[in-house]
């Protein structure tokens, strides 16, 4: 059962790399490093949910509602700071999940997939024809600073971005971890192949999905935060279908086994969009759908199981030799 | 003697057919117990009733005194009623440690921690414990999916043991083993519940694991209990031969 596993602490230093390593970018990769880190922020959300054998068609709904909720307070109180903004949106993601949560964890399936994707388009809806809110329009907010250190070189400005994005997103990655190993992480694999047999054992179910819903909305409602402040501008398109589609995409590309698969997949998608949006302007969308049917066709599991794969590879043999000492 | 599961008047329907009705016994501290009857006499529902997967539509059911006819599958599995499966539902993707480690989680009656690891160093320590007395250390780090339908059958009656249980119900043991592994089967399961001292109820088809390992048998036909005592003097009810064993008198 032992297989090697990086201690969370050389997991925080990788994080501090990754982040100091935006001095080396060039300043056009920032921005698409800050995407795509945002993204797979809210992708891992939808993996952790996944790993209960529950897919989430509308993450668009906790996105938009950290998004707006950190809006509505920066422009009401002046509040700028990126990790405040941050926290802010993870907060109002993570209440509404948690009055969400409960009710749709008894559903499965199809079902809890439609359910979520008819929330966030009932959200989106209600976005629209709210003149308060700016309507279809949305509304503008300020530049972010972070601990009262205002950012006027846009490079400096996309670096803090940049880092502030990686460090939280490769702590909920850390977390996310911690919580795979966890028995609560067990668990929800279990309720993923059998809900009923978990539930002989005394365990909840709906408990177990609960939680991971919850977490899912905390980390949409950070991302949604992070998509504000890189374009100081929120419209209802943060709840609409295809923004959750888009987080799906990045979900499935990565498959559920793997954390750093999430990161992975956000940036090769991310590479992928603008490269053949640059090259092929008319057809990038077909060349993302070329790029999702290759990775459906030889990676089933997601990219994650380029890795993941090779520890069942390891106990083939074993297993072999087992089934063959059975049917003597 | 000690009564652990007082069942009364337990009725129930599924249209015009009749899977229980008036069915009341008691069950004694300690017993084995084998269920007996054709397919379709009642057993599984019995024993889906007692561990709140069905409603019973009437009568009622008590473990150590307390209701638990309209309790749901989790919450009788937490006072102390664990059943195994004709078909073993396991987890198929993860390994037999990992099956029985969420067991073991299940058990602790807590709070599922978000944060400590599964294989923490007790849990692992009882999930051998449990492989162990199956005979089943060797193979547990082989997921589900690769092992033997027998192999199975063992993994899901230890996940059910977990809980150390009151009342343990498996629902045919031995069904897709082999002639010559039956008996040593059905050996090294009484073995490895034997330290807990659980009242035991198993569904059987077989005659020759009934006579061997039950002390008291319990023969149901069209939802009613049909015969109840000890196996030698149930096998030979003219009743019993004649509706569920199907030997000529």
């Amino acid at each position: 059962m032992a297989h090697r596993r990086l201690h969370p602490l050389v997991m925080v230093l990788l994080v501090a790399l990754a982040a100091l390593f935006g001095r080396a970018l060039p300043t056009w990769t920032l921005s698409l490093a800050t995407i795509a880190a945002s993204n797979a922020l809210i992708a891992l959300g939808i993996v952790i949910l996944a790993r209960t054998g529950n897919v989430s068609f509308g993450q668009g709904l906790f996105y938009a509602a950290g998004g707006y909720g950190v809006a509505l307070i920066a422009n009401a109180s002046g509040l700028t700071d990126a990790v405040a903004q941050m926290i802010i949106g993870a907060v109002c993601g993570g209440l509404l999940g948690l009055v969400i949560g409960p009710l749709i964890a008894r559903y499965s399936g199809i079902f809890f997939g439609m359910l979520t994707l008819a929330l966030s388009m009932v959200f989106y809806g209600a976005l629209v024809k709210s003149t308060a809110l700016g309507g279809s329009d949305g509304f503008n907010v300020g530049r972010p600073s972070l601990f009262g250190m205002a950012f006027i070189d846009p490079r400096e400005a996309d670096f803090m971005l940049y880092a502030v994005s990686v460090v939280t997103t490769g702590l909920a990655g850390i977390a996310a971890t911690i919580l795979f190993r966890s028995e609560l992480g067990l668990a929800s694999l279990a309720v993923r192949e059998n809900n009923l047999r978990v539930e002989y054992l005394g365990i909840s179910s709906n408990r177990v999905i609960t939680f991971n819903f919850v977490i899912a909305a905390t980390f949409a409602g950070a991302s949604g935060a992070f998509a504000l402040m890189a374009q100081r501008h929120i419209d209802p398109q943060f709840a609409y279908w295809t923004t959750s589609g888009e987080f799906v995409f990045v979900a499935v590309l990565a498959g559920y086994q793997s954390v750093a698969a999430v990161f992975v997949a956000s940036l090769a998608l991310e590479l992928v969009r603008s490269f053949s949006n640059l090259y092929l302007p008319n057809t990038w969308q077909l060349v993302l759908g070329v790029f999702l049917l290759g990775v459906i066709l030889f990676l089933p599991r997601g990219i994650g199981s380029l890795w993941i794969r090779q520890r069942h590879k390891r106990i083939e043999p074993a297993a072999v030799a087992a089934q063959k000492e059975a049917a003597q | 003697m000690t009564s652990v599961l007082s069942v009364r008047g337990l009725e129930k329907r599924f249209g015009a057919v009749v899977a229980a009705d008036a069915v009341s016994l008691e069950l004694v501290a300690g017993q084995k117990v084998s269920l007996i009857g054709a397919n379709g006499a009642g057993k599984t529902t019995f024993v889906n009733m007692v561990t709140g997967y069905l409603k019973p539509d009437r009568g009622s059911i008590a473990l150590d005194g307390v209701d638990i006819a309209s309790r749901s599958p989790r919450h009788v599995a937490r006072l102390g009623i664990s059943r195994s499966f004709q078909i073993p539902q396991l987890f198929v993707e993860l390994t037999a440690a990992e099956n029985l480690s969420v067991a073991v989680c299940g058990a602790r009656g807590q709070a599922l921690s978000f944060h400590a690891p599964a294989e923490a160093h007790g849990r692992r320590a009882k999930v051998l414990e449990l492989l162990e007395r199956f005979g089943l250390t060797d193979l547990a780090d082989r997921p589900i999916s690769e092992l033997a339908g027998g192999v199975r059958k063992l993994v899901d009656i230890a996940m059910a043991l977990a809980r150390r249980p009151k009342l343990l119900l498996l629902d045919e043991p031995t069904s897709g083993v082999s002639a010559e592994e039956k008996f040593a089967t059905m050996d090294r399961v009484i073995h490895a519940v034997a330290p807990d001292a659980a009242t035991l109820v198993f569904v059987e088809h077989d005659m020759e694991i009934v006579s061997r390992y039950a002390d008291r048998v319990l023969a149901f036909y069209q939802g009613r209990i049909l015969a109840d005592g000890d196996p030698r003097t149930v096998l030979k009810d003219p009743e019993v031969r004649r509706y569920v064993t199907g030997r000529a008198q």
